[in-house]
């Protein structure tokens, strides 16, 4: 509604510039053209077309059209070009303004059903109001009512009070009379009692007596003392013993569980000292925490020691520290405990969802797998069934027996076979290694000879050193023989990579490196030269230099060798 | 169990010897002791009248009989048949005849309660104690026999007297501040004395030996109070039963309440156990008896037959209503009993008669109910062990253990419906009281019952 009547009042602002003169003027002609067609003489005739069209033409210029006959000829003829134009614009001004017209009819009839919607609702909300206006009388009312209500109940709650306050009142009067009267009853029974007795021993009643064969003795075989002052003394003291019994038995049990209950109290207390021990805290890298309790937990432990000494004592100071302290350290177990929750959620929170993801993902494959495996299963159990038919159907006789045993048998021997093989690549291998020793064998057997040649050689030396006519040379040989032994330890390790011990050193030594070679590592002379191996023989290197050096330190510490090389690399590991 | 043949008995007197050696029975006149384990006849003697009261002396040698009507006790020995005595209160009266701990001295009371006479048998002194009162339990003496309590009343206050036993010397005398004191207990070790005031007020005095007040302890005022007190054998808890159907126990360091075990006619307590005794009609079909089900033992044919069925829970307690206008009503709890060892307490609340509530004291809480079939007339804790025994006016006897519940039909000719039952001080027996005839149950030893179980 509201965009229709917006759009047409744009309408009507667009034609308006040109067409509110012209709709004045179609007011003013409509009557006179309709009266036109019916009566032509009405407006122009023969003899006034001039004025006619005088008049026209002005009235078209004042609207703004252009004009219908030459202004400078006056009186002249029409332009036909101009009037039939003239024409049909006016016809088309008609023609919109009547398509407004009806436009704006619409608009009206709309608003006017508007307005009656409008009317109505207005209406409607009238009645509403009266409605909740006389509800909310009927409510005043009942209001009123509760209100009076409440006051008669306030009232009956009174009276009720004051009869209860009545009652009560009646109710003790008569308690305090009855009690009057039980008394004096009482006093009258209790005279009537002791005037009875009176009676009774007045009477000297011949009945009352008591008649024994010969008294008896006691149950413990005293005789009964006569009451004296001794005896009740002696009773009160007997008395005395037994209530001081009762309650040092009481003190000496109250004492064990105080024993107990301190007891439990220190353990407990050493136990929450133990978890909430400042290392703790340091190892989960509670920094921030760790700088803030350091100092309490100090405080802490001073407390402890004291309430321990104190606990002995027992005193009543003593007594508060330690609560308080037992409190302190509550107090942070409580906070601990509450920080351990909130992660314990959090983490919780946390791995729940990809928990839930995972198992479901592999859910759903192992799902796929046992069906696959099911599947598997059924197959083999359909063939395994259909052979068993077969063997069903065809009659199980010796031959097939014979032949399951055949099966079995090749079964066997297959599996024989597989042994063998397996031993006598064993037995390859033992051959291999015997080689290897062989060959170990030989080689120690060449070192030992050269080395005998060597002692020889050296005893030789030695033999002339000590001739008295080489002393010059003894000093020599003296400043020389380490540097010697180098020189000759060196090439040789570097040609036999190592294993091949220096002749210098003790015989131990080749010894230890035959046997990683004969155990561990293949004593292959073509070995070193592959290089995977190399790496290896490195390492028995090292152990072999380390050997070497402790055992011989002059090595390690002159001409840089190959090992001394290795040794100081490897001394750090 | 074994039951032994019956006998007769009048007046419910029926009484072993406190060394567990005798039965003391008295028919009309006559009073038959017999031995226990083999029941012959041992002694037989005759009084001058139906005998109303009969109890015997704590060493066992003498068995009293008061003849209230006649105003007369006759007293029996055991060592000298021939040895007699007879006590006439004469016109005074008797309405209560008791001996004192050492079995030398007879108290009477005399009717009216004008005095308490004591009587030895040791010499011919006689003692009086006036203003003894006349209320539920006016007279206790200590477990260890050395003292009596006795409450008086005296100028319409009450008072409470304290004797020592020995030679009836008065050793404390104390005003209670009770409105109308109803009854004076011992503490088992003698060193506390609990006092009581009337139902109408709820009060418990607890006085030293010394007659110095230890303690007051109220639990509510104006409703009717106390209804039955009980102390555990260890003189830790002090049970008080009232008629709120509740029980409190106090403690005996503080005397203050240490729980509060309430009879709820809806039992829901998770933890409990409901026994319930269900009765059946034909014999056999005892096939799906469980550990916890009863064990009939050849019962007649006659006989209906009936078994333990624990209940699932929560179980609802057929409940009597009281008829409030009428006095001393049947509401509350009118009877406790600690087990000899203290770990359990039996109650039983007079507006739920035919239930017995068994109660954990180690962890306070309620640990059973046996729901009878009839009221229950009476309970009693085994001396020995924690067992309890029930009886329900049916020819059965009940036991409840803490490992389970039986009924055990009485195996007699006829019906014998057991109106009381008393245990034998070795735990070992059971005497069974009907109107006029009594039974002798013979309860198998441990090993035996292992036997049972496990078969």
């Amino acid at each position: 509604m509201a965009e229709s009547s917006l759009e047409s009042s744009n309408m009507s602002c667009n034609s308006s510039r040109l067409m509110y003169p012209s709709r004045n003027h179609t007011h003013s002609s409509m009557p006179l053209s309709k009266q036109s067609y019916s009566v032509l003489s009405a407006f122009c005739s023969e003899g006034n077309i001039t004025q006619c069209i005088s008049y026209i033409n002005q009235e078209m210029s004042s609207l703004g059209f252009p004009a219908l006959c030459n202004e400078l000829d006056s009186g002249g003829d029409l332009k036909a070009v101009s009037v039939l134009n003239n024409m049909y614009e006016l016809l088309q001004l008609h023609r919109r303004s009547l398509r407004a017209l009806e436009e704006l009819e619409t608009e009206q009839l709309k608003s006017a059903s508007h307005l009656e919607h409008l009317k109505l609702c207005n209406s409607r909300l009238k009645e509403q109001l009266e409605q909740s206006r006389r509800e909310s009388t009927g409510l005043c009312e009942r209001e009123r009512q509760l209100q009076m209500k409440v006051k008669s109940l306030q009232n009956c709650l009174k009276n009720e009070k004051e009869e209860v306050q009545k009652l009560q009142n009646i109710i003790s009067s008569r308690a305090s009379q009855y009690n009057h009267d039980m008394k004096r009853k009482e006093r009258e029974f209790s005279k009537l009692k002791e005037r009875l007795n009176q009676l009774l021993i007045d009477k000297k009643d011949k009945r009352l007596a008591i008649e024994v064969l010969n008294y008896v003795g006691r149950s413990d075989g005293k005789r009964s003392l006569w009451k004296t002052g001794k005896t009740e003394a002696r009773n009160e003291g007997e008395m005395y013993q037994t209530l001081l019994n009762d309650y040092e038995s009481r003190q000496k049990e109250l004492l064990v569980e105080n024993a107990e209950l301190k007891k439990v109290l220190q353990q407990m207390k050493k136990e929450m000292v133990s978890i909430l021990s400042p290392r703790k805290h340091s190892q989960k890298g509670e920094t921030i925490d760790d700088s803030l309790e350091l100092p309490g937990s100090e405080n802490e432990e001073e407390v402890c020691d004291s309430s321990r000494e104190t606990l002995e004592l027992s005193c009543e100071h003593a007594r508060e520290q330690l609560t308080n302290s037992i409190r302190q350290q509550w107090r942070r177990l409580k906070n601990h405990m509450e920080k351990l929750d909130n992660q314990a959620s959090l983490v919780q929170n946390g791995s729940l969802g990809d928990n839930e993801v995972i198992s479901r993902k592999s859910h759903e494959e192992t799902v796929e797998k046992l069906k696959l495996e099911i599947q598997q299963c059924k197959d083999f159990i359909q063939t395994q069934q259909q052979l068993w038919q077969q063997q069903l159907s065809c009659p199980c006789d010796d031959e097939t027996a014979a032949l399951l045993n055949d099966c079995y048998m090749l079964e066997e021997k297959e599996r024989l076979k597989e042994e063998w093989k397996l031993f006598d690549e064993q037995k390859k291998n033992f051959e291999k290694e015997r080689r290897n020793f062989t060959e170990a064998a030989i080689r120690l057997g060449h070192e030992r000879k050269a080395f005998e040649e060597d002692r020889a050689m050296w005893l030789k030396h030695q033999f002339l050193n000590m001739t008295p006519f080489l002393d010059r040379n003894k000093s020599q040989s003296a400043l020389k023989s380490p540097e010697a032994s180098e020189v000759t330890v060196a090439p040789e390790s570097q040609y036999h990579n190592a294993f091949s011990t220096p002749k210098a050193a003790p015989a131990k030594i080749p010894s230890t490196a035959d046997l990683y070679r004969t155990l561990r590592l293949l004593p292959d002379h073509g070995s070193p030269r592959s290089q995977p191996k190399n790496g290896n023989w490195q390492d028995s290197d090292v152990i072999l230099s380390r050997d070497v050096s402790a055992k011989s330190g002059f090595l390690g510490a002159a001409d840089c060798s190959i090992y001394s090389l290795v040794g100081t690399e490897s001394s750090p590991n | 169990m074994n039951f032994s043949e019956v006998f007769k008995h009048t007046n419910q007197l029926c009484r072993v010897s406190p060394d567990g050696k005798y039965l003391a029975t008295c028919v009309q006149y006559r009073l038959v002791v017999r031995d226990v384990s083999s029941l012959q006849i041992l002694h037989l003697y005759t009084c001058l009248d139906q005998v109303t009261c009969m109890e015997w002396s704590s060493d066992s040698q003498f068995i009293l009989c008061a003849m209230y009507k006649r105003a007369l006790v006759q007293v029996w020995s055991l060592e000298q048949p021939d040895w007699h005595c007879k006590i006439d209160e004469g016109s005074a009266g008797l309405v209560s005849s008791r001996w004192s701990p050492d079995g030398r001295h007879i108290l009477n009371t005399t009717e009216f309660h004008l005095r308490v006479t004591v009587w030895s048998l040791c010499s011919k002194s006689v003692s009086y104690i006036k203003y003894p009162k006349a209320c539920q339990k006016g007279l206790d003496f200590s477990r260890d026999g050395r003292y009596v309590a006795l409450a008086e009343r005296r100028d319409c206050k009450d008072h409470v007297s304290v004797f020592v036993c020995d030679d009836w010397q008065l050793l404390r005398h104390f005003e209670t501040d009770t409105q109308d004191l109803a009854g004076v207990e011992w503490s088992p070790n003698g060193c506390v004395l609990a006092v009581w005031d009337t139902c109408l007020e709820y009060r418990v005095l607890l006085y030293s030996l010394d007659g110095r007040l230890l303690s007051t302890y109220s639990a509510y005022e104006w409703c009717l109070g106390i209804k039955s007190i009980a102390w555990s054998a260890s003189s830790q808890f002090l049970a008080i039963g009232s008629y709120d159907e509740k029980v409190r126990i106090l403690n005996h360091i503080t005397w203050k309440k240490l729980i509060e075990f309430e009879h709820p006619a809806t039992v829901s307590n998770s933890k409990a156990v409901v026994y319930k005794e269900m009765e059946r009609r034909h014999v056999g079909g005892c096939d799906d008896l469980t550990l916890h089900h009863q064990i009939t033992l050849g019962g007649s044919l006659f006989n209906t037959q009936s078994k333990y069925e624990i209940c699932p829970l929560p179980v609802q307690i057929p409940v009597v209503k009281p008829d409030s206008d009428r006095a001393n009503p049947k509401v509350g709890i009118s009877s406790m009993a600690f087990s000899v060892d203290s770990r359990y307490l039996a109650t039983k609340n007079d507006n739920m008669p035919s239930c017995v509530w068994v109660w954990d004291i180690q962890r306070l809480r309620l640990l059973a109910v046996l729901e009878q079939t009839a009221p229950v007339r009476c309970f009693q804790w085994d001396p020995r062990r924690p067992r309890l025994a029930l009886c329900t006016g049916s020819s059965k006897l009940y036991i409840w253990s803490p490992a389970g519940c039986i009924s055990v039909p009485v195996p007699v000719e006829g019906s014998f419906p057991v109106q009381s039952l008393s245990w034998h001080s070795s735990g070992q027996a059971l005497i069974l009281l009907s109107k006029e005839h009594l039974c002798l149950c013979y309860l198998e030893t441990e090993a035996e019952r292992g036997d049972v179980a496990s078969s």
